[in-house]
Formats: C-alpha cells, structure tokens, sequence
C-alpha cells in the first residue's frame, strides 16, 4: 500500500530538514509514500479569526483530495496540520449541519474512507521500533535527549497520545538507541503562535523549557512540531541574551534523530539548517555499529 | 459494573428528553453566551468556575482577565468587557484548558467565536499586532493556497513598522535555507475558491 502524504507549508519551507529526514527514514523502513497533489494549506494559525465552516474546509479540501486519488492512510507530519485535521473531522463528527455545509463547499462527500495518521503512531508501533532497534548503524547512546511533544499531538485528548504524559516519541527515540530522560515539560505550550507578535511571551514560555531540559541534564531537545523547533532552535541566541543565561542546546526533530541512527548520510539529515550545536548528534555518535 | 450500577447508568443515559416549552436555551441565560454557542458550538453555560482552565494557562500571567473570568463575564452577558479584554487575543490556543475541563467546554473554540464576534462587531483589538498577524496570515494562505512566509513577515513588517525587530533572525533563516523568496503556487486558487463558497453558503 502507498501512502499519502501531506507535507504541510513548513516542511516545503522552513523546515526541509524534517521532510527530507523523514522521507529519509521511510525509505529505510520500506514505506512508499506519494505526496497529495495539489495540497494546500491546513489554515494553520489563521484559522483562529476563521470561521468554523472555513476552518474546517481548509483542512478536508486536502482529505477530500486523498480520497479521490485513491489513498486509503493519509502521513501528515507536521503536529499543527496533524491537529487541524483532527479538529476538522471532531467538528464534523459532533455537528451534521457542519459536515453537509463542508460537505457542499468541496462538492465531496467524505467516505471516512481515508484515515489520518501521525508518523509517530506508526513509529512507535513494536515491529517498527524492533526493526529499527536492529538496523542501527550509529550508536548514539551516549546522546542524552529530552522529548518535547508541545500541545498539537497531545491534544485535543482524543489523538493517539496521552494528553497528559504522551510517550510515543520517548519510545520511538529510544529505539534508535539514544538515552531518553524524564523530564516534566513534554507538553508544555512555546507559544509559537505568538513568536511573530508577543515574542515576549513566546520567549518565556521557550525560556522555562529550556531550563526544564537543562535541569534534567539534556545534551538535546527532540522535537516533532516546526513552531516549536524555530522557537527552541532559531531564537535560542535571544532568549539567552534576554535572560543572561546559556543554554547551547540543540534540537532536532524526531526524524532526524531516526535517520542518524539508521546511518543516513549527512545530506539527508540537514543539520545545517539549524542555529544550535547541529553537530552534536553526530560527534556524539559512535561511528559505527552497536557497542 | 455490576447490573445494580449498570441498570443505573442505563436509566441516567436514558433519561426521558425534556419536552421543547421546558428546555433551557442558552439564549435565556444570555444573549451573548448564545452567540458564541451558534458560532462555535460551544454551551459556556456549562462552566461552573472550578478555574482548572486558568491554572494551566500557560499565557495567564500576560492577560488582563484570566480565562475563567473570561467565560464568566461571558455569561453575564458583559460583552464589552469580553471582547475589549487582552485575553482573547492572547489565548495561545495550547488547549490545555481544552483537555483538563470537567464539563468539556471547549474554550479554545469558544475564545475563536469571541474573536469573530469582535472583529464582526468592530472592537479594537487589545493586542493588535496579534489580530493583523491573524488576518494577514488567513489573507496570505486565501491569496497563495500556500503559506509564503516572506510575504506574510512583509505585510506583518508594514503594518507594525518595526522593522529592526526580528531581523537577525530572519537573515539566519535566510542564510540557512529555511525562507523561500517565491511563493509555493502549486495551489493556487484552491482557497480563493473555498473561501468565496463559504461566504456565499454563511450569507444564507
């Protein structure tokens, strides 16, 4: 089976990193992906001055394009889209006057042939996580991460995660063998909705996660969200000179933490689109094999 | 469960359905908790202020009126208040309040419906910047199909006319690859079509 996939504005522009460190991974584990044509934006945050009716268009115009080419599972990576989608098929659930009025915009009707998933619901399942526990090229165990999960995969509490203390990440890192901490910021908000606006805000809310990982004595932050990577990551240096403090902490998206460890060559990871340490997933990195 | 707790549950689920002249209409306890209901489906009547909404609220030490106040002076009716307040512009949309709420009032979805119902109404943002970065961002994905992030920090640049701030970064962004000068136009006209269908279907 092929599966859709919905990269998202983000993983086109800003964080090419991820979509190619995912593709990436899913051509190591055999999963053909084929992106949705003519895709378009989920709404994103400009859905918060949006209608409902428009809110939730803007996310299944692109459901509604999966299934007339014949997708049955739809990856959306980014962790906002992933929650737009989720928001969009809720409303519609509760409120049949909202999903024939969808229903009427796209000139569709939804099957509920084509399931949305997350790449981690499928990362983290057993046959995965043991093959890619046995397939390691690099040895990353003396990497110490924290997992940060942010707000859009863990609620609403109806996704695939615990809304209170998600764990598919935690698992699925540590199956490329890097050491997970605990730590008690997982699902704490960035507030990457503010970063262009009230960055005061965001730099606070970024500032106490960073302290969070430092105390858990992180080397790194594992991340699955492009909001939350480019307030940890981008403006790092700021909330530094802000809070006259150090942090030197890279981030790096889930994906790319599973392409290292399955040996993918540094072309493929990206590293170089980062702002912190990008290297020190890999100098960390035993250079060849498990120990 | 046992058939005793059983057989009970069945009965509370089963309650007879109150007959239309005795039901309770949003509307009734206030005009305005009304509105917010027919915009975002969202009963805040059913708040009973526990306040679990305000202390997980990552943004309430920047707001005027915490969101429990929020939701309460909602109720009331003191619409004013509400949507001149901070607040509504300043919920993050975390949803925190969302997942811990007992009664299931969707506060995220009911803070969307305040913000229609201001910008419809024409109040003044409190946080302004914040509204533009809303209506520039929707206007941008309306014209594009596509989120263009250049554009969209232009735009937001010429409103604020702080043009200093958040430069370095958006050079680093450049310098690494992570900003596209051109706009990504493999959709265009998607949204534009959606959008003048939803207008055409919500003036009905």
């Amino acid at each position: 089976m092929i599966y859709g996939y919905y990269p998202g504005c983000c993983l086109n522009t800003t964080c090419k990193d991820f979509d190619t460190s995912l593709r990436s991974v899913l051509k190591a584990l055999d999963m053909p992906i084929r992106q949705v044509k003519r895709w378009s934006c989920c709404g994103s945050s400009a859905v918060h001055i949006a209608s409902r009716q428009m809110a939730a268009s803007l996310a299944m115009t692109n459901l509604a394009k999966a299934e007339e080419q014949g997708f049955e599972q739809m990856l959306v990576p980014c962790a906002y889209c992933y929650a737009r989608f989720k928001f969009a098929m809720h409303e519609m659930d509760k409120d049949p006057e909202l999903r024939q009025n969808v229903e009427d915009t796209l000139k569709h009707k939804f099957t509920g042939r084509v399931k949305i998933i997350h790449p981690l619901e499928f990362f983290a399942t057993e046959e995965i996580m043991k093959r890619v526990s046995s397939s390691r090229k690099r040895d990353l165990s003396s990497l110490k991460v924290v997992c940060y999960y942010g707000c859009f995969l863990s609620r609403p509490p109806d996704h695939f995660e615990n809304a209170e203390f998600p764990q598919t990440m935690d698992r699925t890192v540590k199956a490329a063998g890097a050491t997970v901490l605990d730590w008690g910021y997982r699902t704490d908000c960035c507030g990457g909705n503010f970063s262009l606006t009230r960055t005061d805000i965001a730099l606070k809310l970024t500032k106490d996660i960073l302290d969070g990982a430092k105390q858990a004595g992180a080397d790194a932050i594992v991340v699955t969200c492009p909001f939350c990577h480019m307030n940890m990551d981008a403006r790092q240096s700021e909330i530094e000179a802000k809070y006259s403090t150090k942090y030197g902490l890279p981030v790096y998206y889930y994906s790319q933490v599973l392409a290292a460890a399955l040996g993918a060559p540094e072309k493929e990871l990206m590293l170089r689109m980062h702002f912190v340490h990008p290297q020190r997933m890999l100098e960390k990195a035993g250079s060849h094999g498990k120990q | 469960m046992n058939n005793q707790a059983k057989a009970l549950q069945e009965k509370v689920v089963s309650a007879p359905t109150v007959p239309a002249e005795f039901e309770i209409h949003p509307e009734e306890v206030s005009q305005f908790s009304d509105s917010v209901k027919k915009l975002s489906n969202v009963d805040i009547n059913a708040c009973y202020q526990c306040r679990k909404c305000t202390s997980g609220c990552p943004v309430a030490y920047a707001m005027d009126y915490t969101p429990a106040q929020i939701l309460q002076a909602a109720r009331l009716g003191l619409k004013d208040l509400v949507l001149g307040s901070a607040t509504i512009w300043l919920c993050a949309a975390c949803e925190t309040c969302v997942a811990r709420c007992p009664q299931d009032v969707n506060l995220v979805n009911a803070m969307d419906a305040m913000r229609a119902i201001a910008l419809s109404e024409g109040y003044k943002p409190k946080e302004a910047e914040v509204a533009d970065f809303y209506r520039y961002s929707l206007g941008n994905i309306e014209l594009f199909g596509r989120m263009y992030e250049m554009g969209l920090m232009g735009r937001l640049k010429l409103a604020t006319r702080k043009f200093r701030k958040d430069m370095s970064l958006g050079l680093g962004l450049f310098k690494r690859g992570k900003l596209s000068l051109i706009p990504d136009l493999g959709a265009l006209g998607v949204t534009l079509r959606i959008r003048s269908r939803v207008r055409k279907s919500e003036k009905k």
